[in-house]
């Protein structure tokens, strides 16, 4: 998940599909995210690489939509709804994700284990 | 048998005294008790040495037992052990107060005469100059006025300020004896010396000779040789006083007893100027010298060579085989050395653990022994004075009257710390009156008892000021140079100094702008989505 300026990033990602819950009046998605090019990147607990100012997924709220839906404590968001979540800032992103007339988000997260898988199955072939 | 017992005794005691040769008989039974002691010991792994015993007193017992006949043959000189030490410092020690009572410096006494006989010359010779004219050819002159006029009152307070010039730099008391000249005094001298004389040759030949008639010219060379000499007075400021100030070599000066080390900064000296000036700092900067500190060592030190006994197996053998025999001797020793299991250091350890309990004890006593003693004394107020009670004591008399509470309390604690021949009684009492008068407080008082203080501030026959020897590979009057190393010696100890230069220092600049200095936050939100 580390990133050489002016290469393109490649990583394995996983779509996840969340619906939006109604909470009184607000729409919410059941989980936080933290990161951004405005934030402190050294700070963050879930990166690789320190300098990676990417949005990650610090907090699921237990039984929420998202954790339905699969996200997973430590995910960094590369896409919402087509959207780039790379190169955002914290509020840009929080924007992303809180379009009032949006229902349903389609997220692209990568992980960690999400590579690994892909070798171990590739391997066994 | 006979010649590995008389060999033993040389190589125990050879280092030990400067014995005669008839050693033999009285050895032997000494070694006799010796190798039952090490068979007895051989079983287990200490190896207890026999204790060390006073040279002198053993000799005279011994030769009573063994009644040998020649003992009166067979004294010992006396040794630089640390028992003997202080006797030999007192014998040095009152020759050279006879000699500082009989003599007077020879040396030092030429050098004033000279610098005075110089002096003399210099201040007359204008003076001369303007006045041999009038005495000579009188009727001949030509009077000059107010020209001349003018220049005697230069020529007067030029004489005078030289005058008070000479006496603040040179007519000082001096503060050392140095081994050789002053190469600086002595060039200055010189130059002066040449100076004169070169003005002499010059007015005896022009002037005296063809007796001139213009006497301005005359007042304006003896006018010439007051500025130049004024000039001269100059160069001797800058040589003498000035190029030594700024710092160019630092000096480590360490003890050789006992380590204590101070480094001092210092300008282009001569080596044996730079020891005067080490000498007064180390007057003032390192503790005094206790003698009585040492034995601790020396005594672990004579143990770890007693334990071993060195055996020649082969016999005596010719020339070159002794210095190869005393070679494989000290090498066997080190190596049983190295290889016995000693436990010295535990003895170290436990005992310096023992000795701070005891001295950290006694301390306390001490300090609450001697605030009692103070509470008893109270300074006399005005009001009283008319009154005019009983008891009025004096300083002194108030310091004798409450010295015996806390005397014992002192002593013990000096003897712990093993600084009880630096005080003396009456030291000690007029130390108190000085405090009682000047209104300390008991922890004032006991401040220069529970510290060892500079020498200085011991009595004067703790100084030996006059006991110093520069000892030096380059000449003393050279100048210092990076890694000179030169020795001062006392009678107990010596001082260490080496030499190393300041270095170079280059300091770069960098500008920093004040508004350059920007700050900006760490942010870290974590927003719920």
């Amino acid at each position: 998940m580390s990133f050489i300026p002016g290469q393109p990033v490649s990583a394995v990602v996983q779509r996840i599909e969340i619906h939006k819950l109604y909470e009184g009046d607000n729409l919410i998605l059941g989980f936080s995210i933290g990161g951004g090019i405005d934030q402190d990147p050294t700070q963050n607990p879930f990166s690789e690489d320190k300098t990676d100012k990417g949005i990650y997924v610090t907090r699921v709220s237990k039984g929420g939509p998202a954790e339905v839906a699969g996200l997973r404590l430590g995910d960094k968001i590369m896409q919402v709804n087509g959207w780039d979540m790379t190169m955002v800032t914290h509020d840009q992103a929080r924007k992303k994700l809180t379009k009032k007339n949006e229902d349903v988000v389609r997220l692209l997260v990568t992980r960690k284990s999400l590579e690994e898988t892909v070798r171990q199955s590739m391997m066994q072939h | 048998m006979d010649t590995e017992s008389t060999y033993s005794g040389y190589s125990y005691y050879s280092g030990r005294s400067r014995g005669s040769h008839r050693h033999g008989e009285r050895s032997r039974d000494r070694h006799k008790s010796r190798i039952k002691e090490s068979s007895r010991s051989e079983k287990s792994v200490t190896i207890n040495a026999p204790p060390a015993e006073p040279l002198l007193g053993d000799q005279s017992v011994r030769g009573e037992e063994v009644q040998d006949d020649n003992w009166g043959e067979t004294t010992t000189a006396v040794t630089g052990t640390s028992e003997h030490s202080l006797s030999q410092e007192d014998i040095v020690r009152i020759s050279k107060d006879l000699d500082d009572s009989v003599g007077l410096d020879c040396k030092r006494y030429l050098n004033v005469a000279l610098s005075v006989i110089l002096g003399l010359v210099v201040f007359l010779t204008p003076l001369a100059f303007l006045i041999l004219p009038h005495l000579l050819w009188p009727d001949r002159l030509r009077a000059c006025g107010t020209a001349c006029e003018g220049l005697y009152i230069s020529v007067a307070f030029k004489l005078l300020i030289l005058l008070l010039a000479v006496w603040a730099l040179f007519f000082r008391p001096p503060r050392a004896g140095l081994p050789r000249i002053f190469v600086f005094r002595a060039l200055l001298a010189t130059l002066v010396l040449l100076f004169v004389l070169s003005y002499w040759l010059f007015y005896g030949v022009r002037i005296l000779d063809s007796q001139d008639e213009d006497y301005q010219g005359i007042v304006q060379y003896a006018v010439s040789l007051v500025d130049a000499l004024l000039f001269i007075h100059y160069l001797a400021i800058v040589l003498l006083e000035l190029r030594q100030l700024q710092p160019f070599f630092s000096l480590c000066v360490t003890r050789s007893t006992d380590g204590a080390t101070q480094h001092y900064n210092l300008g282009q000296l001569s080596i044996q100027r730079a020891a005067v000036v080490i000498l007064e700092n180390y007057y003032k900067d390192f503790p005094v010298h206790n003698p009585a500190m040492l034995t601790a060592s020396k005594s672990r030190a004579a143990k770890h060579l007693a334990g071993l006994k060195v055996y020649n197996v082969d016999g005596p053998g010719g020339n070159n085989a002794a210095a190869g025999i005393a070679q494989s001797q000290s090498r066997a020793m080190i190596a049983a050395a190295a290889r016995r299991r000693d436990s010295s250091h535990n003895d170290l350890y436990y005992e310096e653990a023992e000795h701070e309990r005891r001295v950290r004890k006694r301390k306390a006593r001490l300090v609450v022994a001697v605030e009692e003693a103070f509470t008893h004394i109270r300074r006399m107020q005005e009001e009283e004075k008319k009154k005019a009670p009983g008891d009025v004591m004096d300083p002194r008399e108030a310091a004798q009257a409450i010295f015996p509470s806390m005397a014992r309390a002192l002593q013990k604690y000096l003897r712990t710390t093993r600084q009880q021949h630096l005080h003396s009684m009456e030291s000690i009492q007029q130390h108190l009156a000085f405090c009682i008068t000047n209104n300390m407080t008991p922890k004032a008082f006991l401040e220069s008892y529970l510290t060892t203080g500079p020498t200085l501030q011991y009595g004067k026959d703790r100084w030996l000021a006059r006991q110093w020897t520069l000892i030096s590979e380059a000449s003393v009057t050279s100048g210092l140079k990076d890694g000179t190393i030169f020795l001062l010696k006392c009678i107990d100890f010596s001082l260490v100094v080496t030499t190393k230069k300041i270095p170079y220092i280059k300091l770069d600049e960098e500008f920093i702008d004040p508004k350059s200095h920007k700050f900006v936050l760490r942010l870290q939100s974590e927003t719920s989505v």
